[in-house]
This record gives structure tokens, sequence and C-alpha cells, in this order.
């Protein structure tokens, strides 16, 4: 996905010269542009800016003061341990995933491929529930956690683990295909040559794939931080203790709280967008090396 | 060094790539594995490097009579040369020939500056003395070749094994590497064993052929005694071209349930009868603008055709024109037991063939 964003890029960047019996009349050059603008601006730009302006509806100062809220700070904190958790361990586990899909012929190989899938597949909210029928008071475990005093679901650990599981797909979806296409004849050669296998992956493996690996982390931290589904079943929405910062918007809102709501749904807006920055960065970075 | 694989099987799933195979390679030869895709080489020299193992229980590799049949490929000391380079792509022509150097265990690796200097060394030697900053993608596919061999060759290998090391290149380019391979392992001496389906490749490059189809090995020879001297009917196939006859068809008196095959080469053309043995025919086609001149004829008895190739003085004599009719004189022929004679496309089963002598002369 990442290369093919980034040759899109190319070609629009690259002044484009067709010949003139492939050339389109204006008219309809214009329409499809328009239509694609309009379309961009009504279902993805509009919502964006009305964030910020609902955010600061009652000007600068409010929009501020709405900060001095400490479950505000404290949901936004849990959103980050929760991401800092979550992609570390979705890229170690998808590169894991990626290196022994893409690299060995197993039993069961093509089952671990739609297990992969399976966070996309299923509804945010089954993948909270699933954690509550395990780990909740009535779960399978339930009774050896409480008895042990050990607490996942309506606390932290259970965030945590439903966060992993939606968002596990991204890093190693991500790597499948590249190190399918990159073949394994270069491994071979590095251990040929004498290379152990931790050689082997950090000085042959890993530069090949570092792109498409950052690619992958960063659409996996903007999922993290954005979770609502999965999150809101098991979290318990206890303020000042499992509120992520999605959760926290939503609950500021169903309190007639707009200004506060929206103040917080603009830090997650700007966490996104500086994301989508450094995604471009790298694809940019990307094409730049290799174009 | 010289290399002793015994009794090696290698099973795919329900496919067997390699079927009890022996193979030696003497100490500093120059050995081609020669066989149609599918002939189970490449996995045979990829058993020899450790990259691929023989199924459990079978067979024996050795190096200069030491066991290494469980030795991982880094600790076997071999060179090996991919099809497709496997040039590591991040990094420069100069890294990619010293990264055998820069895995060593810190007691056993040599400092930068030996590095650099060892480096320096090969790409001379590669005949690409300027090419050490640039990355693989900025050189021609004989040049990124030429570099994946200075990488085999920086960690000092016993044995190097090369695999279809001229499959991706064009054929200006392959003719090129062939003999500089040739002139340099003459130079060097190293025990080279390389797998090729290209037969004039392996005739013109190797000291020693080995013949493989349906994974075992049909013939080992010097490349004039297995072109000369074929064991089966396989390999007089695959070593070039050849009429061949079925029993029926045979336009030779006395030659009994045998299939007949000649070498183009070994076809003559009169213009006059010649005897009992000559065969009546008309010229279908001329083809003159090679080395040789290449004649197909017509057999005027049933309409087969006969590829003949003579030298262009001969043609010029003969004075041919398509539509001639012309006599054809057999110089030598090969005869194969019927029974061992099967359709091209069908599994060749010539181990009849090649238990019994099969070749007879006239």
């Amino acid at each position: 996905m990442a290369s093919a964003l980034s040759n899109l890029q190319r070609t629009v960047s690259a002044p484009v010269v067709r010949p003139r019996a492939l050339r389109d009349p204006l008219w309809l050059r214009l329409t499809l542009m328009g239509v694609a603008f309009l379309f961009l601006a009504s279902f993805l730009l509009l919502p964006l800016v009305s964030v910020f302006a609902e955010a600061l509806r009652r000007g600068v100062g409010a929009y501020l003061e709405s900060f001095n809220d400490p479950d505000g700070w404290h949901a936004l904190r849990l959103t980050l341990l929760t991401a800092a958790i979550a992609v570390p361990a979705n890229l170690v586990f998808g590169v894991a995933a990626a290196w022994a899909v893409a690299k060995f012929e197993f039993p069961g190989k093509s089952l671990l491929i739609t297990l992969i899938d399976l966070p996309f597949a299923v509804s945010p909210v089954i993948s909270g529930l699933i954690y509550v029928l395990v780990f909740g008071a009535h779960g399978w475990f339930g009774p050896w956690l409480s008895e042990h005093d050990i607490r996942i679901v309506f606390a932290v650990p259970g965030i945590v683990l439903a966060t992993i599981f939606v968002t596990f797909p991204f890093v190693a979806r991500e790597l499948i295909p590249l190190m399918q296409a990159q073949g394994k004849d270069e491994e071979y050669a590095a251990v040929t040559l004498g290379a152990n296998g931790w050689q082997t992956f950090f000085r042959v493996t890993l530069p090949n794939i570092k792109w498409g690996l950052f690619y992958g982390v960063i659409l996996c931290n903007a999922r993290a931080m954005g979770e609502f589904g999965a999150v809101s079943v098991v979290s318990g929405h206890i303020r000042g203790e499992t509120n992520t910062l999605p959760l926290h918007v939503e609950i500021l809102y169903n309190e007639y709280q707009f200004v506060g709501a929206f103040a917080a749904a603009s830090l997650l807006a700007l966490l996104a967008i500086v994301t989508l920055v450094l995604k471009s960065a790298v694809e940019w970075a990307h094409a730049r090396r290799h174009g | 060094m010289s290399i002793t694989a015994t009794a090696i099987t290698k099973t795919f799933g329900r496919t067997k790539a390699l079927d009890a195979v022996d193979l030696h390679v003497p100490d500093g030869k120059l050995v081609a594995l020669l066989g149609p895709s599918g002939s189970g080489k490449t996995t045979l020299l990829r058993i020899l490097a450790g990259l691929d193992f023989a199924d459990r229980g079978s067979g024996r590799v050795e190096f200069h009579g030491e066991d290494v049949t469980d030795t991982p490929a880094g600790r076997r000391g071999v060179g090996f040369v991919f099809q497709h380079y496997a040039l590591f792509r991040h990094m420069t022509v100069a890294e990619n020939i010293a990264f055998g150097l820069t895995v060593l265990p810190r007691k056993d690796r040599p400092s930068k500056a030996e590095i650099a200097v060892r480096v320096d060394e090969l790409l001379r030697l590669i005949q690409l003395p300027d090419v050490g900053g640039r990355y693989p993608s900025q050189l021609s596919g004989g040049q990124r070749q030429r570099v994946a061999l200075a990488r085999a060759l920086a960690v000092q290998p016993k044995v190097l094994l090369l695999d279809e090391p001229f499959g991706a290149l064009d054929a200006q380019v392959r003719k090129e590497l062939r003999g500089w391979l040739r002139r340099f392992h003459d130079e060097i001496g190293l025990t080279t064993v390389f797998v090729t389906h290209d037969q004039e490749e392996a005739l013109e490059l190797a000291d020693e052929v080995v013949v493989m189809n349906h994974a075992k090995v049909k013939q080992v020879g010097t490349p004039q005694e297995v072109y000369d001297q074929p064991a089966s009917p396989f390999v007089i196939e695959f070593l070039g071209n050849v009429n061949r006859f079925t029993p029926a068809r045979n336009p030779l008196p006395g030659t009994g349930d045998n299939a007949l095959y000649v070498r183009p080469h070994d076809v003559d053309i009169r213009r006059e009868p010649a005897g009992e043995h000559s065969i009546h025919a008309r010229v279908a086609h001329i083809f003159s603008a090679g080395s040789s001149g290449r004649v197909t004829l017509v057999r005027a008895d049933n309409h087969d055709t006969i590829d003949a190739e003579v030298s262009r003085a001969r043609l010029r004599e003969l004075d041919l024109k398509v539509g001639d009719e012309a006599w054809i004189v057999f110089r030598h022929i090969r005869l194969f037991p019927a029974g061992s004679y099967t359709e091209r496309d069908v599994v060749p089963d010539d181990a009849h063939a090649a238990t019994t002598d099969s070749g007879h002369g006239i």
C-alpha cells in the first residue's frame, strides 16, 4: 500500500505530458476534479474544520479553560500509555508474523493469514466483548483472576489488550506483501556468507523492510490512539481511571459540555494530523530514495 | 577441495526432487550440473551449499572427506552465487563485498583498513575497480553478477557454487561472462560447480558435465564424452539437435527394433544415389546465413523431415535449390533399444539404456 501510494504521488508530482489522442476535454477534467474536491471537502474536510470551529466557538479562552480538567489530562495520558504499549507489542508480533508467513512454508499458514485479518473483519465491539467473556468476573478466567486479585476488564490491562487486538493487523499486513515480493535470496546470501540469525535480520531483512514497517507502525499508532468500540466495552468508563481520550470525548458530549468535548476531540484530531504528516514525510523520503 | 555427495534424496511434498543421487566433484575442477528445469539440479546445488538439506536419514555430503551433512551453510566455507544476484540492495557495492568479513566474530574480524584493501583487490579482480561506492541498482546485470561473485569470494571459500549464474543475462553478456569465468577459474583453480539448463554453456565451459533429468543423474563425463557417447536417448536429445527415427520409420535396413539417432552434422547430402544406405529425399529449406549451412530435407518415401548441417564450402559445391532431389548418407548413427525410446514430452524411462551398452556406431 505504501509503495502504491508513493507511486501515485510520484505520478502526480511529475509533469505528465499525455499525448493529444489520450487527452480528455477540459470540461470533463474540470468536472471530475470538481466532484473529487467537493466530495473530499464535504465528507472529510468539513467535519475536521467543524471540530475546531466548535471547540473555539466560545473563544480561545474557553477553549484553553477546558483543558484545565484533570480527568481530561488523565484520559490523554492513558491514551498515550495505551499506544506506547500496544504499538511496540504489535511491532514485534507483526514483524514475527510477517517473517513467518513470507519466509517459511508450514502447515496452517493460510489459517494464520486469515487470523491476522480477524480484527479487521469483526466489529470492534465484539473484540471488546471477547475480553469481557474471557477475563470478566463471570468469564472463563474470572474466578481465578479475582482470587489472585488481578483486574483486567474495567481496568488498564483490558484497555491495552483490546487495543492490541484491534490494531494487530496493521504492521503484519503492511509487511507480508513487501517481504513476499523481496523473496528470500538476500537472506540466503547472508547465511552463506556466515551471518548468524540476528545479523541476517538486523543487517539484511530489517533495512529492506524499514519503510514499510514505519508506515505500518504509524497507521497502527493512529488506530491505537483513536480506538473507541473495543475499548469502550472493556473500559467501564471510570473517569480519571479507565477513560481514554475518545471515551472522554463521548462522556463530555453526552453531558452537553460541547466546548470541552470538542476541545478534547481537537486534541485527537491534532494527533491524527501529526500522524498523517509523518506518514507523508515517510512516503516522500522513500520516494526520493528509490525514485 | 573435492566434494562428494552420496545417496541424496529430497522430496518436496509428494514430488521427488532428487532420487538417491551420487555426485563427485574432483578438486579444482569446474563442473556443470546440466538438466532441464525440474530435473533437481538446483536442489542438489543448494544441498551442497547447506541452504537445503536432504531428506532425514538419506545421504551424506563430504568436503574433502570431511562429513558436512549437518553443517550449517555459514560454516561450510562455500561461496554461493544466485541467479538473480541477491545483492543487498541497501548496501553499496563495497559494503556488499565486505559483508562476509564484517559478520565474522570479533576476534577473527579483519580491521576496517584490511577489509578495505581486500575489497579493492576483489573489485580489481572482477575488473570493476571504480564501482565500490555505487548501489547494486546502478549496475548492469553482468556487473551485478560479477559483484555477487566478488562478495562470495571475499570470505575465501573452499568451494564455489553458482546457480544459473548467467540465466538472467542477455546473450551477448552471457557469452562474455562465460569466457571470463573460465579464465578466472583457470587462474585461481577453486573447485566450482555451476548449474545450467543451457547445454552449449555446459559443454563449452565445464571440465566435467553432470547431466540430470527427473531427479536422477543420467550421465557424467567430459563434454566430449557426454556429447559423443550419450548413454541414453535423453542425453542425446538434450545435448544439441538430433534427428530421431522410431523403429517403424527407420530409414536404414538392418537396424532391427532400435530407435535411430543422427546428429545434423553427421548427415551428408549427395546429388546422386550412393548405395543402399542412401536415402532419397527432396530439399525443403536452405539456411545459409550462419557459420555453417543448414538444410532441411523431406524423405521421398514417407515425408519425414531430416536436418543436415554442412560446411558452407560443401553447400556451395552441392549448389542445392529448394525442391531439388538429393540423397542422404548418415556418417555416424546411434541406436537405442526401442523399449528405451519414448516421446520427447513423456517422462524418459531410460534406465534400460543406461545400464546396457546402448550406443553402436556404424
